[in-house]
C-alpha cells in the first residue's frame, strides 16, 4: 500500500511540477506576448499612472503629465496644442500613441534600457520609474512666425532647417487639433471628439503632413533634374538648352508649354540660370529625356527620395516612379505625374545644395533629460549621404540667388542679404482647379543658416505663390535677425 | 528509509517557531498591503492581524494538549497560505471598496473553531471509519441540498450554493470530506476482496464487475453533479479523489486506467452535450480568438488573468501596486493571477512549494499512518488538495480548462476555506496517530505504555502498512 502512496505522492509532484512548467510559460516566456497584447489594458494604465517626461520646447514644456484625482494618477496636457500638434502627437488611452510621444516612448516612460538602473532601484524601493524630458530642436518664435504666416482655412506646411547640421527649427502644419481633445481619460468623450476631428476637412490627426504627406513637386524638382544633369558630366554652367515655347512629348500629341506668365518665351535657348530662373519647362523636359530615367532616379535616392526616416518621428520615404516611357518622364522632370514628396525631403533638397552637397539627416531632438537633469543622450548631426560635388551645389546655389534676384522668386528677397530660392506650382489632378504652391530656398547664400520650404496645397496661382515666396522671406528674415 | 530509530518528539515548539514565520509573512503581506495604498495600520490591519494570531495560536495549544505528535509543518504552511490570502482579499477591497476579508476572517475564525473542535472531541481519525456509511448518505445530501428548491441558488451558472439566511455555503465543498471518508471506509474494508478476485489481462488484472460498483457510482457523482450542479471543477475533483484512493487501496494500475477511460468518454460526452463545457473548453483552446473572447462566458476573464500574470513577470508589481481588479473574480477563481501580478512567478513559485509541502507532509501522514483506512484517508485528502491546485492553477495559466474551483485557503470563500481547514484538522489527526510512540485511541493493535520504538522488520511493514515511527 505504501508503494501506491507514493506513486501518487508521484503523481502529485507531477501535476506540480507542470504547473511551474506553465506559469514560467506565462510569466517569463510569453509575458512581453502578453503585455504587448491589444487587448490588455493593464499595459495602458501602468503606462497612464507614470509621471511621463515633458516635451520642451526653448525650456517649456508643450506636453507634460500633471498629477490628475481620476482612475490614473497624471494626466497629459498639451501647451500651445495646435501649434505643435503634428510633432507631439498624442498620447491617448483609447487611440494610443503617435508621433513623439509614440517615438520617444521609451525615454518620455522611463522604459528604455538606459534606465536600466532606476528600474532595479524601484524593483526594491516600489517607488515609480520618472520618464526622461525630451528637449526638441525647434525654435518658439520661428514656430509662431511660421504658424501666423499661415493664413487660417489654408492647408500646407513649413519647414525651416539647418542645412549643416539637420536640426529642425520650425515646423509647422495647418489645419491642426487640439491633442488635449483625444488624451482626455473619458474614453467616451474622446471617442466623440476624434469623430469631429476626422471630420475636418484636410485634417488628418494621425499623421505630420510636413514629414508624413506626398505632395507633387512641381519646379521644384528642376533642383534634382539639374543636379543629375550637372552630375553626369554631361552638362556644364554654359551648357546651351534648347528652349521651345511648347515641347510636343514623343508617341502623344500632349504639348508640354513653358510656364506661361514668366519670362521663358524672351530666349529660345537659355543657360541653367535663365532656365532656372524663370522656371522653364522644356529645357528641363528635355534634360531628362536626355539623361534617362536612371540618371533622374539616381539622383533623386541621393537626395534621399525612397527612404523613410525616424527623425525621430516617421518620415515617410518620397517617390520617383520608375518604368515611364518619355513623355512621362517629361513630365515627371517638371514635378508632375507621380513624383510626390513631403515637405521635409524638399527642406532636405535644398540643404544638401546649401550645405554644399552634403545631406544631413533631419532632427527633431536636442537633447533627452533624466528627471534629475542628467543628460541622457543629445543627438550628433549625422551625415546621411553627399548629394552632388561641391563645385556643382555651388553652381545650383548661384543659379538659385538669381532666382531670387532676377527672377520669379523675388518675392523672397531681402535687402542686403543673398537670398537662393526656387518656386514650385504642380498642377493638382485632373478636374481640381488648385495648385500646390511651393517655396523653398536658404539665406544667406555664401553661409547658409537655414533653409525653409513651404508649401500651400490646393490654393490659386497667384495667391500662393505670393504667399510661399513672402512666407519664406519673412522666416529667413527672422532665422538672420536672431 | 533508514533504519535507525530516534526518540520520538513532539515537535510543538519547532510549529511554534515556524508558526511565528508565517505570520510575518501573512501579516507582514498585509502591511505591504496597506503601505502601498497609503493606509497603512488602520484599524482593519490590526483587527486582521491580531485576529489570526490568536486564532492560530489556540489551535497551536490545542495541538499541544491534544494532538502532541502532530506534524509540525501542516499548521504553520496553511497560516502562510491563510494569511497571505487574507493580506491580497485586502489589497482588492481597497481597490474595489469591498469588505472581502472581513467576511474571509469570519469564516476563517468559524473553520479554525471548527478544527478546534474535531482535534478536541475526535481525538483519533479512526472513530470516523464507524461513520463510513453515514458519510455516504451526508455526501449524497450535501450534494442534493443545492439542488432543492428555495434553499439552491444558482451563482454565474453554477448550482453549488445553498442560502443559509446570513451567508451562502458551498456544500459540495464539505462532500468532498465526507466522500473521503466513504472511500476510506469502504475500500479499508472491501480492499482484500477487491484485490483477490478478477480476471488478469497481460499485465493488467482487471476487477470484477460487482466490484466495480463504487467506482460506477463515483463516476455517476461526478457525472451527476457536472450535469445538474453544471460545475466541472467539482466533477473532476471528486472522480480524481475516487480514483487515487481506489489506486491506493489496490496498488492495481488497471482501476487507474479505467477511471481514465471512463473520464474520457464522459468529457467527451460532456463536451459534446452540454454547452457550459464546451464553452469551457473553447475559451480554453480558442482564448484569443476575439470571437471566443467577446462571447458571454469567453475567454475574457482567463485572458485577463493572463494579462495579470504576465505583467508581474518575474519578480511581480510588488504588493498593492498592480491592477488585479482589471480580472473579474480576482480575489475567488482567479487569486492566483493577482498573487502571480504582484509577487511575480518568484512569489507564486514560493505560495505553490508551499502547496507541494503541504501535500507531501499529508502523505508522510498517509505513509506513517498504521491502519489501512488512515492511510487512504491521508493520501485522498492530500491528493485533493494537490488536484484542486492542479485544476486551478493549470486553469489560470490555461494549461487545462478553466474551471470554478477555489484555491485551497488563498482565495476568498468560507465553504471553501472551512472545508481545507477540516482537511487539515484530520491530516493533522491522523500525523498524530502516525508518529505517536504509543497508542492511546482506540487502537487496533496497541503496544506496552512506555515501549520504546522498535526496529521495523519487512514482515511487519507486509502486515500493517507501516510501523514508521522515525522522526523527519
Amino acid at each position: 500500500m505504501n508503494q501506491a502512496i507514493r506513486n501518487t505522492w508521484i503523481v502529485a509532484l507531477a501535476m506540480f511540477a507542470l504547473l511551474f512548467g506553465s506559469l514560467t510559460v506565462v510569466q517569463f516566456f510569453e509575458a512581453e506576448n502578453l503585455n504587448a497584447n491589444p487587448w490588455n489594458s493593464r499595459t495602458i494604465y501602468k503606462d497612464f499612472d507614470k509621471n511621463r517626461g515633458a516635451i520642451l520646447v526653448d525650456g517649456d514644456p508643450i506636453a507634460e503629465s500633471v498629477p490628475s484625482d481620476d482612475e490614473f494618477a497624471y494626466q497629459r496636457v498639451y501647451n500651445e496644442p495646435e501649434l505643435y500638434a503634428p510633432i507631439t502627437g498624442f498620447y491617448s488611452l483609447v487611440y494610443g500613441s503617435t508621433q513623439m510621444e509614440s517615438a520617444m516612448n521609451a525615454q518620455l516612460s522611463g522604459s528604455g534600457d538606459e534606465f536600466f538602473y532606476e528600474q532595479i532601484v524601484q524593483m526594491f524601493s516600489g517607488g515609480q520609474v520618472e520618464g526622461a524630458s525630451v528637449e526638441l530642436t525647434l525654435d518658439a518664435e520661428l514656430q509662431q512666425l511660421a504658424w501666423d504666416l499661415m493664413p487660417e482655412g489654408v492647408k500646407g506646411s513649413i519647414v525651416v532647417m539647418e542645412p549643416d547640421t539637420g536640426n529642425i527649427l520650425a515646423m509647422v502644419s495647418k489645419p491642426s487639433f487640439d491633442p488635449n481633445e483625444v488624451a482626455g481619460h473619458n474614453t467616451e468623450k474622446v471617442t466623440e471628439n476624434m469623430a469631429g476631428l476626422e471630420e475636418v476637412p484636410g485634417l488628418s490627426p494621425f499623421i505630420n503632413a510636413a514629414n508624413e504627406s506626398l505632395l507633387a513637386p512641381g519646379s521644384v524638382f528642376k533642383l534634382v533634374v539639374a543636379a543629375a544633369a550637372l552630375e553626369s558630366g554631361k552638362y556644364d554652367a554654359d551648357s546651351e538648352l534648347e528652349n521651345p515655347p511648347t515641347l510636343k512629348l514623343p508617341g502623344t500629341n500632349v504639348e508640354l508649354p513653358n510656364y506661361v506668365n514668366g519670362g521663358c518665351a524672351a530666349r529660345t535657348t537659355a543657360d541653367f540660370s535663365f532656365a532656372l530662373e524663370q522656371s522653364c519647362n522644356t529645357p528641363f523636359a528635355q534634360i531628362a529625356m536626355d539623361l534617362g530615367e536612371d540618371a533622374i532616379a539616381e539622383q533623386t535616392a541621393k537626395f534621399g527620395y525612397g527612404e523613410s526616416y525616424q527623425i525621430p518621428t516617421h518620415v515617410t520615404a518620397s517617390r520617383f516612379p520608375t518604368g515611364m516611357s518619355d513623355d512621362l518622364l517629361a513630365q515627371s522632370a517638371i514635378g508632375q505625374y507621380d513624383v510626390r514628396v513631403t515637405p521635409l525631403q524638399v527642406a532636405m533638397t535644398s540643404a544638401a545644395i546649401a550645405n554644399d552637397g552634403v545631406l544631413m539627416k533631419p532632427n527633431l531632438v536636442r537633447t533627452v533629460r533624466a528627471p534629475d537633469l542628467r543628460v541622457m543622450d543629445s543627438p550628433k548631426p549625422e551625415e546621411l549621404q553627399r548629394s552632388l560635388s561641391a563645385d556643382n551645389a555651388k553652381l545650383i546655389q548661384d543659379w538659385m540667388v538669381n532666382v531670387v534676384d532676377r527672377g520669379i522668386g523675388g518675392r523672397a528677397a531681402i535687402p542686403g542679404v543673398e537670398v537662393a530660392g526656387k518656386t514650385g506650382t504642380a498642377e493638382l489632378m485632373a478636374g481640381e482647379e488648385g495648385n500646390n504652391s511651393w517655396f523653398t530656398g536658404f539665406a544667406p547664400a555664401d553661409d547658409p543658416q537655414a533653409v525653409v520650404s513651404v508649401v500651400f496645397e490646393d490654393v490659386d496661382v497667384a495667391t500662393g505663390s505670393s504667399l510661399a515666396s513672402s512666407s519664406a522671406k519673412q522666416l529667413l528674415e527672422a532665422v538672420l535677425n536672431k | 528509509m533508514s533504519n535507525i530509530q530516534t526518540a520520538p518528539r513532539s515537535r510543538r515548539n519547532t510549529e511554534l517557531l515556524l508558526l511565528l514565520l508565517a505570520l510575518v509573512v501573512g501579516i507582514g503581506a498585509n502591511m505591504l498591503v496597506g503601505l502601498d495604498q497609503d493606509r497603512a495600520f488602520d484599524s482593519d490591519f490590526f483587527t486582521q492581524g491580531i485576529t489570526l494570531i490568536v486564532l492560530v495560536l489556540v489551535v497551536h495549544v490545542v495541538l499541544r494538549l491534544r494532538a502532541k505528535y502532530a506534524d509540525p509543518v501542516i499548521l504553520p504552511i496553511v497560516t502562510a497560505l491563510n494569511g497571505i490570502g487574507l493580506a491580497m482579499i485586502h489589497r482588492l477591497d481597497i481597490a474595489t471598496g469591498d469588505s472581502a476579508a472581513t467576511r474571509q476572517l469570519f469564516w476563517t475564525g468559524i473553520a479554525i473553531g471548527v478544527v478546534v473542535a474535531v482535534i478536541w472531541l475526535l481525538r483519533d481519525h479512526r472513530v470516523l471509519r464507524r461513520f463510513t456509511y453515514l458519510s455516504l448518505i451526508a455526501s449524497a445530501a450535501l450534494l442534493i441540498f443545492p439542488l432543492l428548491p428555495f434553499v439552491g441558488m444558482e451563482v454565474n451558472g453554477a448550482r453549488i450554493w445553498v442560502n443559509l439566511g446570513f451567508a451562502t455555503f458551498q456544500p459540495g465543498e464539505i462532500a468532498k470530506i465526507t466522500l473521503a471518508i466513504f472511500f476510506a471506509g469502504y475500500l479499508s474494508t472491501n480492499r482484500d476482496l477487491i484485490l483477490l478476485a478478477g480476471r488478469k489481462i497481460g499485465p493488467l488484472q482487471l476487477p470484477r464487475w460487482q466490484d466495480m460498483g463504487p467506482m460506477l457510482a463515483a463516476w455517476l457523482v461526478s457525472i451527476g453533479v457536472l450535469v445538474f450542479q453544471r460545475d466541472l471543477g467539482s466533477s473532476i475533483l471528486f472522480f480524481g479523489l475516487f480514483m487515487a484512493m481506489i489506486y491506493v487501496a489496490t496498488s492495481r494500475v488497471s482501476w487507474v486506467i479505467i477511471g481514465l477511460l471512463m473520464i474520457a468518454v464522459g468529457g467527451f460526452v460532456a463536451f459534446q452535450l452540454f454547452p457550459h463545457v464546451t464553452n469551457r473548453i473553447n475559451g480554453w483552446i480558442k482564448a484569443f480568438d476575439p470571437e471566443v473572447y467577446n462571447a458571454i462566458g469567453g475567454s475574457h476573464q482567463i485572458v485577463q488573468g493572463l494579462f495579470g500574470l504576465a505583467s508581474g513577470a518575474l519578480t511581480g508589481t510588488g504588493l498593492g501596486q498592480g491592477r488585479p481588479d482589471l480580472v473579474t473574480f480576482a480575489n475567488s477563481d482567479m487569486i492566483i493571477a493577482a498573487l502571480g501580478e504582484e509577487l511575480g512567478l518568484i512569489g507564486l513559485s514560493a505560495i505553490v512549494m508551499l502547496y507541494v509541502l503541504l501535500v507531501s507532509r499529508g502523505i508522510r501522514a498517509a505513509l506513517g499512518s498504521r491502519d489501512a483506512f488512515g492511510k487512504l484517508l491521508a493520501t485522498g485528502l492530500s491528493f485533493t488538495l494537490a488536484l484542486q491546485c492542479f485544476v486551478v492553477i493549470g486553469g489560470v495559466t490555461r494549461l487545462i480548462p478553466l474551471t470554478g474551483l477555489t484555491t485551497p485557503f488563498l482565495a476568498a470563500g468560507g465553504s471553501s476555506l472551512l472545508a481545507n481547514w477540516l482537511i487539515v484538522a484530520l491530516l493533522l489527526l491522523i500525523s498524530d496517530a502516525a508518529r505517536r510512540p504509543t497508542v492511546t485511541g482506540p487502537a487496533t493493535e496497541s503496544r506496552p505504555p512506555g515501549d520504546r520504538p522498535r526496529r521495523r522488520s519487512k514482515t511487519d511493514e507486509r502486515n500493517t502498512g507501516s510501523t514508521e515511527v522515525i522522526q523527519p
